[in-house]
């Protein structure tokens, strides 16, 4: 190595911090992590393999079901069964855009890089909400398709002019864009990978059954404005004791909206 | 550049009351004992942590107000600040992409720093040397006019330390402000030309490398004399230690010359050699921050300038 100091290259094109250009690196910071990739592959591969397998068991079993388990039985329900596991991998990957950094130490360096903070939150936010839905949104079509055109073997299937199958079929696209947003939110505010699931987790799937615990009256008045009885209700096509579908996915996203507000609030006033 | 900087952890005063401003075109060295708060004034500068009380600011604006933070400040900070998952091409170019910066100049960047072989792999499979390279990568992409780093040189092999000295004084060459901070005073004496020192959060002097040395040599003197007994007696203040004593040599701290050579004349005493000696920058250090370390309650009413005195 030389003893004299290398010259540094001199920088043709530097600029100010914008929005945008935040936007452009967390699209890259989202697509050069490993953790990316495979959690938006288990959600594609859940939401169309799932339905595919399930609507296969359906069609199978479809002569030996008694009539009881066939009035039970919705086409729907079946193309849309992935959406549950899926929901999983993306609100995980949700925290975990958020809490890597944390854990690795790399939000110093985001946040000296950005330092008016918010910014990042919103890019990251915008990123992942945008690849979520133009992924799961073709996954979802596909495993409508798909298990529908199994089904149809035994003329058991539903039509997509189905009066609100289109609603369900792209809601649950929307759904699983709002959960993760919700993930991402409750990352931001936790700052930690195994406390931002585990609050994720706990909202989500722990929160329902310990409703059960109250008297009936209040569960049943609660219960459908929770997270996931709200969200699901975009993907009902009957309804049971849920809200009206645009209104519980108005719910969801309000959930969504403030975890990212306090989140919002907390990165401007903790120390990074 | 910092003003009563003042940042307050739970009960500890981890920066207290620190004032100092560091000039471009020198390196300015940032030294003291680990836990003594200089990574704290790093974040502090960047605007990472708020401060509890007073204000620092870079090029006369909050490091939170830049507009181009990466182009005016470029930072290492010891902590690591790299995603484990992510190439080292991948961690610069979503930096770069903040400010607009081109893909050339990342790929430049990492030749310079010597990881070409190694970008697309994983950061977290690096070793701590190659994380420094990476850190030193992420610290000049925005070609800043000042440079603060962290512990630059730790984890690096002689080769990398070398390389770390040469550039930082290059940089600094070119009109750059050169900030870095270590616990090594071996490391400074060569890399830097002035000192800012701290110990628990306090400064305790903001000076020339050759002036640090100097202040903490004067008052050791190496005296011969035949009469070095009768010398100790007169010579002897709670202020005034002796070390050595073998072979007609004598060690003592806490006067200077001048005045010791006076005090034998007075008492007719002979004097055979008398020489100040010459501390090295470690020993400076060591002599300035001992009573920061052993005493650290009674300095709190004490001006800093009076600490170091």
């Amino acid at each position: 190595m030389s003893t004299l100091a290398p010259a540094i290259p001199p920088l043709e094109h530097v600029g100010r911090v914008t929005q945008l250009r935040v936007f452009i690196s967390e699209s890259t910071k989202l697509r050069s992590v490993r953790s990316t990739k495979w959690s938006l592959l288990a959600a594609f591969v859940f939401t169309i393999g799932i339905p595919a397998v399930a609507a296969t068991v359906v069609s199978h079993h479809w002569p030996h079901m008694n009539a009881h388990d066939r009035a039970d039985f919705h086409p729907l329900d079946v193309s849309l069964v992935g959406v549950q596991l899926a929901q999983l991998a993306i609100g995980v990957l949700g925290v975990l855009v958020i809490t890597a950094e944390y854990s690795t130490g790399m939000i110093r360096a985001s946040m000296t890089a950005a330092p008016k903070r918010l910014p990042v939150l919103w890019g990251k936010a915008v990123v992942f909400a945008l690849v979520t839905f133009a992924l799961m949104t073709p996954a979802v079509v596909i495993a409508f398709f798909a298990s529908q055109a199994i089904l149809s073997g035994r003329h058991i299937d539903i039509a997509f002019s189905h009066p609100g199958v289109p609603r369900a079929v792209f809601g649950a696209a929307l759904y699983l864009t709002a959960i993760g947003l919700f993930g991402l939110g409750l990352g931001a505010i936790v700052r930690n990978t195994a406390g931002g699931i585990a609050t994720f987790a706990g909202l989500m799937f722990v929160l329902p059954p310990l409703m059960n615990v109250l008297p009936a009256s209040w569960n049943s008045a609660a219960s459908p404005y929770l997270p996931l009885q709200a969200g699901e209700a975009l993907m009902a096509l009957h309804r049971g004791n849920q809200l009206a579908p645009w209104v519980g996915f108005a719910v969801l996203c309000a959930y969504a909206a403030a975890a990212l507000a306090i989140a919002a609030v907390l990165l401007e006033r903790r120390d990074v | 550049m910092a003003r009563n900087l003042t940042k307050v952890y739970g009960d500890k005063r981890a920066v207290d009351d620190l004032t100092f401003t560091v000039e471009p075109g020198v390196v300015t060295g940032f030294l003291g004992p680990n836990g003594s708060g200089k990574s704290t004034t790093m974040r502090l500068i960047l605007g990472l942590d708020a401060p509890t009380a007073g204000d620092v600011t870079v090029n006369g604006k909050h490091y939170r107000d830049l507009v181009a933070p990466l182009h005016e400040v470029g930072a290492l900070l010891e902590a690591r600040s790299v995603h484990t998952g992510r190439s080292a091409y991948g961690h610069l170019l979503a930096l770069a992409q903040t400010h607009g910066i081109l893909r050339r100049r990342v790929n430049e960047l990492i030749d310079l720093v010597g990881l070409h072989d190694v970008a697309k792999k994983r950061a977290g499979q690096f070793s701590l040397g190659m994380g420094q390279r990476l850190g030193i990568a992420t610290a000049l992409l925005g070609d800043p006019s000042t440079l603060l780093l962290d512990e630059p040189v730790n984890g690096l092999d002689p080769e990398g330390i070398h390389w770390i000295r040469n550039l930082l004084k290059g940089l600094a060459a070119e009109g750059r402000t050169v900030f870095v901070s270590s616990h090594l005073m071996g490391e400074m004496a060569l890399t830097a030309d002035r000192l800012i020192v701290i110990g628990r959060g306090k400064l305790i002097a903001n000076t020339t490398v050759d002036e640090f040395v100097a202040r903490a040599s004067a008052k050791v003197v190496l005296v011969r004399s035949p009469e070095l007994e009768r010398l100790r007696m007169v010579l002897a203040a709670p202020a005034v230690t002796f070390e050595g004593g073998e072979r007609g040599a004598l060690e003592v701290h806490g006067l200077t010359a001048q005045q010791l050579g006076d005090a034998a004349a007075e008492h007719g005493i002979a004097i055979h050699e008398l020489t100040p000696q010459q501390a090295s920058l470690e020993e400076a250090f060591m002599s300035l921050t001992r009573t920061e370390v052993e005493f650290p309650s009674k300095q709190d009413e004490k001006p800093a300038a009076e600490v170091a005195a």
